[in-house]
Order: structure tokens, then C-alpha cells, then sequence
């Protein structure tokens, strides 16, 4: 675009005013607003002993989990869709033939590379079952690589850590339970 | 007498060394602990309160900060880049610490003690390294600008671009704004009429009007100029972290760094010292320190902590401005210090003078109240109309406005007036 196109809307900056150009007006606002802040609540929490409050666990990413159905089967159909839109690759899948009548895969083995993750949620809206979900949880810690590739049972029992504090995204959001 | 013992002067004088370098170390590193705090709330955080006792789990606030910060820094690596002037790269933390040191022994940390008669000393005992120095004032800007040469020798020999450039932009602000600083010093020492800080603070207290308020202008032309001085925000172009990486410092590490970085605090310090101390009224203060001669013990505290609690609000003074303006550009600083500070400077200095000229004349003619009067109406009437003039007189910057004359880009086109 060049500068004589005429659509391009030219903004005059605002003259100083009397109370600018005194400069000790604004430096009393300045003053005050810093003031201000130094006495108003502070949004940060001392973190381990206090938690700080994740805004909407419906849509916030933490670790994630695998779901349970009704009777405690892990609900994913080994379907491998959150493994390919994965962008980071860290979803690995071993899929067998399922047990039960009703689907015809299971996941043999379901691990997550924790390190991998980038929790950008494509995981959970790529899932036809809502098997996979990422829950609030925000501190993941571990004391090895090893350590924090997560496997099934591991992100069953995030399941059941959390299931109480935040049921199902599904139900709630009207997907299929 | 054993000739070898030294004498009770020396002794004395050592004492007081010991207590002040002690006292200004430690209030140094509790002051980055202070300055970090008022960081964190001014940005609504909660600040540095873990480290407490060393090998407990007391906290106290996070007052054990200032021992962690201080281990760390000194086990940190002391790194000499290979393409750096070694002898002066060395010498310059030396210069700049050992000058914003030096500085203190002019300047007082109290009023006086009262005589002690048991350790021989039977007059009272000024609080103040060397008291008997004439030219207090001038001992504390001539060291003060020799910090400056730490700033550049530490640029200088540093071989980097960024280093440079902080300390080339440093001795342009220092040498600048040094000016307004003598200026605004002038007044007062015209006024008090001695260059003892001692003297000046005696002065304040015996006629009880802080030169503050006797001297606004010259008041806000040093306050200003003091903050130039020590490098803080607004003012702290030779370190501005975004476009200079670390300015004059950039090269440093470890036990070197920590050694510019206290005496840069020890600069700030000294800043309000000389602030409370010339315009503030020193240990003075309304209906509780009096002015003469210190006889007991409780005067003498007493006027101590009138002097610390100013002091510290002048400091918190500094670190709440730190976080209220963004930083000048150097055009804007330039102008500042030249077009503005410079001029009002002298106008205070020609008020003060012609205030101090006069006041025998006046008290003469129309009586002591009317002249005390009139010494404070006119210094006031300057600075307002003073104020006035270098708001609406002075170019506030320069020109931002773009430029529209630019014909079409691709074609080639002449100059254009602009």
C-alpha cells in the first residue's frame, strides 16, 4: 500500500494539553496509580500450600486423563484419531482386538510423553468417544524421563483422581456419553 | 603513653568507619530485598517471603533474601572475557565502590552524641567520619564524579558495543545533569552559608523552614537532578536493560558485577542523604528534634531516627518512581537537563541570593515577620511562574508527527521538503 492511497485514514496526534505540558499533573496520576498497586490484593498465590484457581476446568488444559464407561471399561476404541492429530507426536497406541461385544478395538497400550505435550487440547476434540480429556491439573512433576511418559493405568487413575472434582466434559457440553 | 597505642581521635574516627561501611553494606543489601518487594506489589505479585533462617523452615518474610542473594552472586564465576583491557576492567568496580564510599565520610549518619566522659571524650561527638571537614559539600560532588569514571572505565575497557554505549551515554547524563545538581546545591549553600552538611542541617533546624520549602525550585531542580545522577528510572539510560543488554556492566560477572551493582545502590542512597540532608531538614523536625546542642541520649536517638525515617522515605520515594515512568529517550533527557534544569537552576540561584541580599533591608524597613514572609512569597511566586514558563515555553521532545510528503515508492522521486 502506498502512503498516497487513499484509503489509508492519517491519525493526527492529540496536541498537549496545559496539565501535559505542567508534567506535575501526570506525575501525580502516575504516583497514584503506583500507589495504588502497591496496596491493592495481589493476584499471585504463595503456590504449593495454596492453589491457584484455574479459571474454567471445562476448558483448561492440564494433564490429561482416560475416561471410564459405566462399567469401568476404559472408554477409548483405539481409534488412533488423537494419535494423528497430535502435532507433537506423543500419543503411541498399541490397539488389539477388543474383549467385549460391543466395539471391536481396545487399547492394548495408551501412553502419553508427558514432555512432548504441548496441552494445546487437539486430543480431546479429535476423540469420537470422549475418551480422552485434559483435566485442571496444572502441576505435573516427575523425577525422571521414565517417569512421565504416563501409560493406561496411570491415565485411568488421573481418571479417578479427578472424576469427583470435574465429571465428564461430555455430559455437561451435550456430546455422546 | 605508649606512642604505638593510637590516639583517641583515630580510635573514634575508626569506630565510625566501621559503623558506617557495616551499616551501609547491610542496609544496601536489605534495600535490593525492600526494592524487590515494592517490584512485586507494585505489579500486584507478592514478592520475594520464602528465605527466612539458613538450614530452618523460618521464613520471617523472606528477610534471609538478602544472605542468599549475596552467596550466590560471590559463588558465582568471576568470568574476565578475553578481548577486555584486564587492568582496567579490574580497576573499575574498585573506582566506582571505593568513590560511593568515600563519599560518606563528609556526610553525617546523625546529629551528635552526647559527651561520654568515661572513654574520655568530653564534647559531644559529631556523627560524621570527618568532622572537621570544611569543604563537606564539595568532597561529596568531587567524589561523586569521579563514580562516574568507574561507569566509563568499566565501558570503556569492557571491548563490547553495548558497553560502550552505556558508558559514552552515562558520562553525557552525568556531565549534564551535574550542572543543574551544582546548581540547585549552589542555593542552598548560599542560603545556609557554610559547605558543612552539619552546618546546613544546623541552619534548617535554627530557623525551622526546610529549605524545601524556602527553595522550591531548587528543590525540584535537584531532586531531579539527583535522580539523573544515580542512574535511576526515568533516568537510567546507561543500563537500559532493552537496548544495552546490561549498558557499562554488560561484561561483568560475578563478584565484579556485585560490586557495581551495590555501588550503584550506595549512589541512590547517597541521593537521599544529600536530598534530606540540603532541602529536607536533616534530623530536624517539628516539635520533636529542636534545634542546639545534643546533651542527652535520648535527643541524640532521637535525632537519628528522624534522619533514617527521611532518609527511607526518600528512598521508597525513588523505588515507587521506578515503576510510575517509563524511561526518557536521550533527546528528551538532553533537552530536559539543558533547556529546562539548567535555566531554572539559576533563576533559584538569583531568587536565593537576591532573598538573602535584601532580607537585612526588608526586616529593617517593615519588621522580622513581614521579611520571613516575604523570603518564602517570592521563592514560591519564581517556582510557579518558573514551572510555568518551562512547561509552555520549552519543546516538550521532538516532532513525532510522520512524514506525509513521501511521493509513490516506485518511482524515483526528488527530495521533498519537509
Amino acid at each position: 500500500m502506498k502512503p498516497t492511497d487513499p484509503s489509508i485514514v492519517w491519525l493526527e496526534e492529540r496536541p498537549l494539553g496545559l496539565a501535559e505540558r505542567l508534567y506535575l499533573p501526570l506525575f501525580m496520576q502516575g504516583l497514584t496509580t503506583t500507589a495504588r498497586h502497591l496496596v491493592s490484593p495481589k493476584v499471585t498465590v504463595s503456590f504449593p500450600e495454596q492453589r491457584p484457581q484455574v479459571g474454567n476446568p471445562l476448558i483448561y488444559r492440564g494433564v490429561h486423563r482416560l475416561n471410564r464407561d459405566a462399567e469401568n471399561r476404559v472408554k477409548c476404541v483405539a481409534c488412533f484419531l488423537c494419535a494423528t492429530a497430535c502435532p507433537a507426536h506423543c500419543i503411541d497406541i498399541v490397539a488389539a482386538e477388543s474383549p467385549w461385544p460391543d466395539r471391536e478395538k481396545y487399547p492394548e497400550s495408551f501412553q502419553i510423553d508427558e514432555l512432548r505435550c504441548i496441552f494445546c487440547g487437539m486430543c480431546e476434540e479429535a476423540c469420537p468417544v470422549d475418551a480422552i480429556e485434559l483435566t485442571s491439573l496444572l502441576d505435573l512433576t516427575g523425577k525422571s524421563r521414565e517417569e512421565m511418559i504416563f501409560d493406561k493405568e496411570k491415565l485411568l487413575s488421573v481418571y479417578d483422581m479427578t472424576k469427583d472434582a470435574e465429571p465428564m466434559k461430555s455430559a455437561e457440553l451435550g456430546g455422546t456419553l | 603513653m605508649n606512642a604505638l597505642l593510637p590516639s583517641l581521635p583515630t580510635i573514634v574516627a575508626l569506630v565510625k568507619i566501621g559503623l558506617l561501611v557495616g551499616g551501609l553494606m547491610t542496609a544496601a543489601a536489605y534495600l535490593v530485598l525492600v526494592e524487590r518487594w515494592m517490584a512485586a506489589w507494585v505489579q500486584d505479585r507478592k514478592g520475594p517471603n520464602r528465605v527466612g533462617v539458613p538450614l530452618t523452615k523460618i521464613r520471617l518474610f523472606g528477610l534471609g533474601q538478602p544472605l542468599a542473594d549475596g552467596l550466590k552472586i560471590i559463588l558465582k564465576e568471576d568470568f574476565t572475557p578475553r578481548h577486555v583491557d584486564k587492568v582496567l576492567y579490574t580497576a573499575a568496580p574498585l573506582v566506582i565502590l571505593a568513590a560511593s564510599l568515600a563519599i560518606f565520610a563528609a556526610i553525617p549518619f546523625g546529629s551528635a552524641l552526647p559527651p561520654i566522659p568515661a572513654l574520655g571524650l568530653t564534647g559531644e561527638e559529631p556523627l560524621l567520619v570527618a568532622p572537621g571537614l570544611d569543604v563537606g559539600v564539595l568532597w561529596v560532588f568531587a567524589l561523586s564524579s569521579i563514580a562516574v569514571y568507574g561507569v566509563l572505565l568499566g565501558g570503556w575497557a569492557s571491548n563490547n558495543k553495548y558497553g560502550f554505549l552505556g558508558g559514552l551515554r552515562s558520562s553525557a547524563q552525568l556531565v549534564a545533569y551535574e550542572i543543574p545538581l551544582g546548581l540547585g546545591l549552589l542555593g542552598v549553600v548560599l542560603a545556609a552559608g557554610s559547605l558543612k552538611l552539619d552546618a546546613i542541617m544546623g541552619a534548617q533546624a535554627d530557623s525551622g523552614v526546610w529549605y524545601a520549602f524556602a527553595q522550591p525550585l531548587g528543590f525540584v531542580v535537584f531532586l531531579v537532578a539527583s535522580f539523573a545522577e544515580a542512574a535511576r528510572l526515568p533516568f537510567d539510560l546507561p543500563e537500559a536493560e532493552q537496548e544495552l543488554v546490561g549498558g557499562y556492566h554488560t561484561e561483568y560477572s560475578g563478584i565484579k558485577l556485585l560490586l557495581f551493582l551495590v555501588a550503584e545502590f550506595l549512589h541512590m542512597v547517597t541521593a537521599a542523604f544529600l536530598i534530606v540532608i540540603m532541602f529536607l531538614g536533616g534530623w530536624h523536625l517539628w516539635g520533636v528534634t529542636g534545634s542546639g546542642a545534643v546533651e542527652t541520649w535520648t535527643v541524640a536517638l532521637l535525632r537519628f531516627g528522624v534522619l533514617s525515617a527521611k532518609i527511607f522515605a526518600v528512598i521508597l520515594f525513588f523505588m515507587l518512581v521506578r515503576w510510575s515512568w517509563p524511561r526518557f529517550r536521550f533527546d528528551q533527557l538532553m533537552n530536559l537537563a539543558w533547556k529546562v534544569m539548567l535555566p531554572l537552576g539559576l533563576v533559584n540561584l538569583v531568587t536565593v541570593a537576591a532573598v538573602e541580599e535584601f532580607r537585612p533591608q526588608v526586616t529593617a524597613a517593615l519588621g522580622a515577620g513581614w521579611a520571613r514572609a516575604l523570603a518564602l512569597a517570592l521563592p514560591w511566586g519564581v517556582f510557579v511562574l518558573g514551572w510555568l514558563a518551562a512547561g509552555l515555553l520549552t519543546p516538550s521532545g521532538t516532532d513525532n508527527t510522520p512524514i506525509r510528503t513521501h511521493g509513490p515508492l516506485d518511482v524515483e522521486h526528488e527530495l521533498v521538503e519537509v
